[in-house]
């Protein structure tokens, strides 16, 4: 049993080639909350890791859910976070890369899937294919607010720690999510909006 | 001088260039309810100049021998705001001192970092008024993760309100907490922001049925365990070995230990603050001030305007 991975709240461990992904207690939380947060996101990674699959996202394949442990085991894919990339990528591998992750944003929402956590630490670089791991904060929604606050999340994301490239990486991803999704358009309108509405959103004339 | 004014507290507050607190006073606003932002910034017009004239007299010192005039030019409420920023530029004016405006946000972290000695941390800045979670890169405070809706001081202060339990409603929920056991309430996290109006209803529905104590507790729980988390995978993604906290719910016994916990499992250091500049001061500001000065930046009169939603990461660190 090797460690692979040690995240915020899961540890990743590979077991006979299979990947077992364990969400950890939380010491810090009271038991009956910890409880209940590690088994509705094991539930729920499970179930939409197999939907997202579905609608042609590359991603892991589950093999077993043990809600008494909060484990679940699902397929290896050798890659590689592409958070760790960005910064060495020329300017055509980044919209090549950021095309393709808005398409597969583009293929979640259109079939109803709200990823929840949508950050380039969840997105998986392998060769040329990209995979989308980590939907443990996900649900199954078609309305527009929860697409919208999907998009919010990974431009947030893209502004906290991939600032040199901003511009270039929303471009290219939401070149590739409106390639993918007919209600591209408003879905975007809807997260501009929530932005706006924000604590801090600052109006200027 | 800084003179802290961007909500219900009133502060004004002397440091000297070498990062030493003369004088920090902060005058609290009485509420029966919410902030009436006008209300509030009558309250900071007719108190500044007492004030100002009791932080000199505490310091031994006469406008004359001050070097710098720092006022909080926002994030906050546009009426204060105003009352701060019309204030600091007349004394300034006056006293042909330097003025600068700077960020409330920001001021927090470098006071946090003054008084704990925190080099690079990650912030957990959690007011009345705010909440984010930031940590430092390439020249600004970047916002990992933030409030979408209200602040969690904001969430516990309303709840208490509503159930009269006074203001400021922290003390009074974290107290009842002590003897509540847990009861399942709406825990909201997209990504790395925080929701907590929906939070802030769903307790108030089940305090109409539930003991107090329980639901307190839950609130807290709940409320924390969100922040917790985001500060936790912030603390992973941005690697960071210390994590501050600022802001008046950072007085909270619970949530420091919760963060405390946390910190911990990553191996990470909790710094906190003396209470006196955990929540809104005017030393602060009056730091931030010598830091922004002694950088470089200045600003005319007529770039002094307030900036109600002015964001943390739109602040140029030119002094790290």
């Amino acid at each position: 049993m090797e460690v692979i991975a040690r995240g915020a709240e899961a540890v990743l461990y590979l077991s006979d080639g299979v990947v077992v992904k364990h969400r950890i207690r939380k010491s810090y939380r009271s038991p009956e909350l910890d409880e209940m947060l590690r088994t509705t996101r094991t539930k729920r990674e499970a179930r939409l890791l197999a939907l997202a699959k579905r609608a042609g996202v590359p991603a892991p394949v589950v093999l077993d859910v043990d809600l008494e442990e909060k484990k679940l085991c699902m397929s290896f894919i050798r890659g590689e976070k592409l958070s760790r990339l960005v910064d060495g990528m020329e300017e055509e591998e980044l919209v090549r890369v950021f095309t393709l992750a808005g398409e597969l944003a583009g293929r979640l929402h259109r079939s109803g899937i709200i990823h929840g956590d949508l950050t380039t630490a969840n997105m998986l670089l392998s060769g040329k294919r990209l995979h989308l791991i980590d939907f443990g904060l996900g649900e199954v929604s078609r309305s527009l607010e929860a697409a919208g606050t999907d998009l919010l999340v990974f431009r947030k994301c893209v502004r906290s720690t991939h600032f040199n490239h901003e511009e270039l990486i929303m471009d290219s991803f939401l070149s590739g999510y409106r390639r993918s999704f007919e209600q591209a358009e408003q879905t975007i309108e809807r997260m501009l909006g929530i932005e706006r509405r924000g604590r801090y959103f600052e109006h200027r004339g | 001088m800084g003179i802290e004014g961007t909500a219900e507290k009133l502060g004004v507050g002397i440091v000297s260039d070498s990062g030493e607190i003369l004088v920090n006073r902060v005058k609290h606003m009485k509420l029966a309810e919410g902030i009436h932002p006008s209300e509030a910034a009558q309250h900071h017009a007719a108190h500044l100049p007492s004030l100002v004239r009791q932080a000199l007299e505490e310091a031994g010192l006469e406008m004359r021998e001050l070097s710098l005039i720092a006022f909080s030019r926002g994030p906050g409420l546009g009426p204060c705001l105003r009352v701060a920023a019309v204030a600091a530029r007349t004394l300034a004016l006056k006293h042909r001192l330097p003025l600068l405006g700077v960020n409330h946000c920001v001021a927090h972290i470098e006071i946090g970092r003054l008084t704990t000695g925190a080099e690079d941390p990650l912030t957990v800045y959690v007011s009345g008024g705010n909440t984010q979670v930031t940590a430092f890169a390439k020249g600004r405070y970047r916002v990992f993760g933030e409030t979408i809706d209200i602040a969690l001081g904001n969430c516990i202060d309303q709840f208490a309100r509503e159930l009269g339990l006074g203001m400021p409603g922290g003390p009074a929920v974290e107290k009842l907490a002590k003897k509540g056991s847990y009861l399942p309430l709406p825990y909201v996290v997209k990504g790395m922001d925080l929701s907590y109006s929906g939070l802030l209803t769903a307790a108030l529905r089940l305090a109409e049925k539930e003991s107090l104590a329980d639901v307190c507790f839950s609130l807290q729980e709940t409320a924390f365990a969100m922040l917790v988390e985001v500060a936790e995978r912030a603390l992973v993604q941005a690697e960071k070995r210390e994590v501050l906290l600022a802001g008046g719910v950072g007085v909270n016994v619970r949530l420091q230990e919760m963060l405390g916990e946390m910190c911990s499992e990553q191996g990470a250091e909790l710094l906190v603050p003396p209470a006196e500049v955990l929540g809104d001061n005017g030393a602060m500001i009056a730091w931030l001030g010598v830091l922004s000065y002694l950088a470089g930046a200045r600003q005319r009169l007529e770039e002094t305007q307030v900036r109600q939603r002015w964001r943390t990461d739109e602040v140029d660190v030119l002094w790290r």
